[in-house]
């Protein structure tokens, strides 16, 4: 059986930040595991900019943010596979993974990082009913196709759904030669960032709905149309609002799911809020030793972050291995997540254990104006930040000071709320 | 195999360019089964299918259920041969390769009042000559479905109640067949049948076709092939069905099929296991028009929940990967119709094939292949060849067989659709074996590639190159399923 210290499952932005950050931090044998036929994840066909801003202060394009990394990642000698893929990890850490040149490969790790990403709901979770011709497309297959294939899907396109890979398609759609006519949003607010409205829809015409939604699709062998209504508070369309659309294409961008079939059969616990591993404050799932980063561990915005989050979890992962399962177990505090918080990353913290200051990651589930972010050590506020307005799609943190948290005797919870003015 | 086929060549008046003794219409489940068991003698035969591919009709979206044989009728021709086929499928699955579980089945009695009507379904069942049956108790139901609902008062079990993959059942026959000699003419939609002195016309989009005799096997539209030879009008209504299936994450949430009691629009909505792992549910059923309207609806798929809702709790329904619908043939009599057509000698109808069809398939086949063989009387053939091999799951061999699978034949090595767990080496191989896949949905019924819970998302790229190379074809000529299904536009800016 090979050895490595730490095996990373995933050579995305999540995998490549983790690796470095584990080789920084001390470990020697790392081996990064990547499915496709080369490092960068999905990176490679994002092909706009807009990445980098946080880590490298400039705007960098998808494949350029990954190269950074890449790079690194080879001067740092970090050995990696591609072509390969994860087929089980058990919960004593081997790693069985397969490939045409190696045949199935048995890994003993000390850690494991998983930082798998994450995938695209498909029309079938989202019970859109209709035909099921050709032509109906999630958004990020529509990517892969025009950005890496160079392939047309379609002349004529709606799209459901305004997350940022919806967004980020109409436009990449419309500078190809395809006409968008109109992105259909379900909710009243738009699921991506705000900088993409303006650049990839406002600034090509293309309309947003928001409040609708489709609900036929027509055409038999290739997409005719689709129609689409508006919808009611409980998201239900509402009847008489039917509008058809001729197009040929239909795409999906309605959000995203942690890919976490292995770690459910590895045994990690799952957050029902984020569909990814319940981590503490080292990024250390449930299972001792298997850590997890990126969009495996809950959808991000900004692949910044994800960056930023992996380091951590590398350097955690590092220092396991060197101190081994030998660490003193210390208290472990919960992290609720109340009143308009729907998660947060970690989703609890062992204050003994904790850095000087953990910052905690989390999503409002509506849109809240002049509301304040708040933080309660057991039933004491200890901070209450007002925000002009949080949304869904732009991912919020706050950050955990040790000293606060060692203050406070017999801390039993922490939690993370909304509260409006 | 063929020889008699030449006889007719000088016996017919005209020229013709292409005589046949059997001409199957449809490439369902029952023509492959016809066919298949047809390739036992030695007749030229050859299957006619107006879609790309065999299993696109109803053989394709049904509850891949393989029947006790406890709901129809006593003394009724469903009834014989859904219990025949039943019995033949456990040595067929071997013989031919395919996933068939003897699951068991449940049906389940929400109410003490409807309680007679489960004994009634139990002893139908015994005078159908179904093994096994017996009614269990709430207790003993519970520990064999934990998931049951708190209304399940009892339940008729039956433990001959099966499962099997409907499209690896129909490739097989399909395949078995054309290995046997078997033609299959694609897109090849029939026009008109007529009677031309002692053969048979049957006229396509493909041009002429002739045959001594015909199989009608054309599913929801077999009544129209049917009246195009006879003035005794069968009507066939298509009766949609929608179902919803689940991720294999929900694995183990039903073991057995469970149903409800039949009502008034048959089996009503079932909770079943697929051989694969995943949950299916469904169908609803509603009469349409439109012999191709398979398309489901807001409402429909509500129902089926709904109705779920009453004989499991706590149903997955966040695991619920893709809806789909099918159309039963539904025959006005609600009966299989299967039998040389009186005033059209040497045209057999294998008509009104609806649910226990699937189940039935091996002894509709066999029974259609004994009335040709009394008519026609023809040698066996002893080149035949009883088994087939489907194609090979990697996942099914053991670790070292696996890896030196891998070595030999590294595309075994690289998965493409990382839901399912599919190789190229298995795609390739679907692509390229006796009618094999030509579009994305011929790889998906074959290999489970796309059929997973993204949904086609992250391999359908790499599947349109493995067929694009295998097949020579542009990317913009692949199809989902064939026809005008394509996948790609063009290319960028290429109007630009």
């Amino acid at each position: 059986m090979i050895k490595y210290d730490i095996v990373i499952v995933g050579g995305g932005p999540a995998g490549l930040s983790a690796a470095l950050s584990a080789k920084e931090n001390g470990a020697e044998s790392i081996l990064v595991l990547e499915r496709d036929k080369e490092l960068g994840g999905i990176l490679n066909q994002c092909i706009h900019n807009g990445f980098g801003l946080h880590t490298f202060q400039e705007e960098l394009t998808g494949p350029e943010y990954a190269a950074r990394f890449i790079e690194k990642l080879k001067e740092a000698q970090i050995a990696y596979k591609l072509d390969t893929m994860v087929i089980s990890i058990s919960s004593d850490k081997v790693v069985t993974a397969m490939n045409g040149k190696d045949g199935i490969l048995t890994i003993q790790a000390k850690a494991v990082i998983l930082a798998m990403g994450c995938r695209e709901r498909s029309r079938g979770a989202l019970n859109i009913p209709g035909y099921r011709p050709a032509g109906v497309y999630s958004a990020g297959t529509a990517q892969r196709l025009v950005n890496i294939e160079g392939l047309l899907p379609g002349r004529e396109a709606v799209i459901l759904g305004s997350g940022d890979i919806g967004l980020i398609m109409a436009r990449r759609l419309t500078l190809e030669g395809a006409k968008v006519k109109v992105v259909v949003e379900l909710l009243p607010y738009s699921g991506g960032l705000k900088r993409n409205i303006v650049q990839c829809l406002d600034d090509f015409n293309i309309p947003l709905k928001l409040s609708h939604t489709v609900v036929d699709i027509d055409g038999k062998d290739r997409v005719k149309g689709v129609t689409i209504a508006q919808v009611d508070q409980d998201r239900k369309p509402i009847p008489g609002t039917e509008q058809y659309y001729a197009c040929d294409t239909l795409l999906l961008s309605c959000g995203l799911i942690p890919e976490n079939e292995l770690s459910q059969e590895l045994g990690v616990a799952i957050h029902p809020a984020t569909s990814g591993p319940r981590v503490d404050e080292s990024f250390q799932t449930s299972v001792e030793g298997v850590f997890a980063c990126g969009n495996v561990l809950h959808v991000h915005d900004l692949v910044d972050f994800v960056s930023k989050e992996a380091k951590a979890a590398g350097r955690h992962a590092a220092l396991f291995v060197r101190d081994g399962a030998g660490r003193k177990k210390c208290r472990e505090v919960p992290i609720l997540a109340e009143n308009g918080v729907r998660y947060t990353v970690p989703c609890s913290i062992h204050p003994e254990q904790m850095e000087d200051a953990q910052t905690v990651r989390f999503r409002v589930g509506d849109v809240y104006r002049n509301c304040f972010i708040c933080v309660y050590l057991d039933e004491n506020c200890i901070s209450r930040k007002k925000r002009l307005v949080a949304v869904p799609g732009e991912m919020e943190e706050v950050i955990l000071q040790k000293k606060d948290l060692q203050a406070v005797l017999g801390l039993s919870q922490i939690t993370v709320r909304i509260e409006e003015a | 195999m063929g020889e008699s086929s030449k006889i007719f060549l000088w016996m017919g008046k005209r020229k013709v360019d292409i005589m046949y003794d059997v001409i199957i219409i449809g490439a369902g489940i029952s023509g492959c089964a016809c066919a298949r068991e047809l390739s036992r003698y030695r007749l030229s035969i050859c299957v006619l299918e107006r879609e790309e591919d065999v299993c696109c009709g109803t053989s394709k979206a049904n509850s891949a259920i393989v029947h006790a044989g406890f709901d129809a009728e006593n003394g009724s021709l469903m009834a014989k041969l859904n219990v025949e086929g039943n019995q033949k499928m456990e040595q067929l699955s071997k013989e031919l390769d395919f996933p068939f579980q003897r699951n068991g089945s449940l049906v389940v009695c929400l109410d003490e009042e409807q309680a007679p009507d489960l004994q009634a379904l139990y002893q139908r069942g015994i005078r159908n000559g179904v093994e096994g049956l017996k009614i269990i108790d709430r207790t003993e139901l519970v520990k064999l479905e934990p998931n049951i609902s708190e209304h399940a008062v009892k339940a008729l079990y039956a433990p001959s109640g099966g499962i099997v993959c409907p499209f690896g059942m129909t490739f097989a026959f399909a395949e078995n067949a054309a290995a046997n000699g078997v033609k299959f003419q694609f897109e090849t939609k029939v026009t008109a049948v007529g009677k031309q002195e002692d053969f048979w016309m049957v006229k396509t989009s493909q041009g002429e076709f002739q045959a001594r005799y015909v199989v009608n096997a054309a599913g929801v539209y077999a009544d129209e092939i049917h009246n195009m030879v006879s003035a005794d009008k069968l009507h066939i209504t298509p009766r949609k069905g929608e179902y919803c299936l689940m991720d294999h994450s929900a694995k183990g949430f039903v073991n057995h099929t469970v149903f409800q009691l039949p009502g008034k629009y048959g089996k009503g909505v079932l909770v079943a296991p697929t051989v694969h792992g995943n949950i299916l549910v469904g169908p609803t059923a509603v009469d349409i028009e439109d012999k191709e309207g398979v398309s489901t609806t807001q409402a429909g798929l509500e129902e089926l929940l709904d109705k779920a809702s009453a004989t499991v709790k706590n149903l997955p329904v966040r695991q619920i990967i893709t809806s789909f619908a099918g159309l039963r043939a539904h025959e006005d009599g609600h009966e299989f119709c299967i039998g040389q057509v009186e005033g059209a000698e040497g045209f057999i109808d294998c008509a009104g094939i609806e649910s226990p069809g699937l189940t039935a398939a091996p002894a509709i086949g066999r029974m259609v292949a004994d009335i040709i063989r009394e008519l026609a009387c023809p040698q066996e053939n002893s080149n035949f060849v009883g088994t087939r091999k489907g194609i090979l799951d990697p996942r099914s061999l053991e670790h070292e067989k696996r890896a030196e699978l891998i070595r030999e034949h590294p595309a075994y090595g690289a998965i493409v659709c990382r839901c399912e767990m599919i190789t190229q080496g298995e795609i390739e191989d679907a692509i390229s074996r006796p009618l094999g896949a030509k579009s994305l949905d011929g790889v998906k019924r074959r290999t489970r590639a796309g059929m997973g819970r993204c949904q086609a998302g992250f391999c359908s790229p790499k599947t349109m190159e493995i067929l694009a190379e295998k097949r020579g074809l542009t990317p913009s000529q692949i199809t989902k399923c064939g026809g005008n299904s394509h996948l790609i536009a063009g290319t960028n800016k290429d109007r630009i």
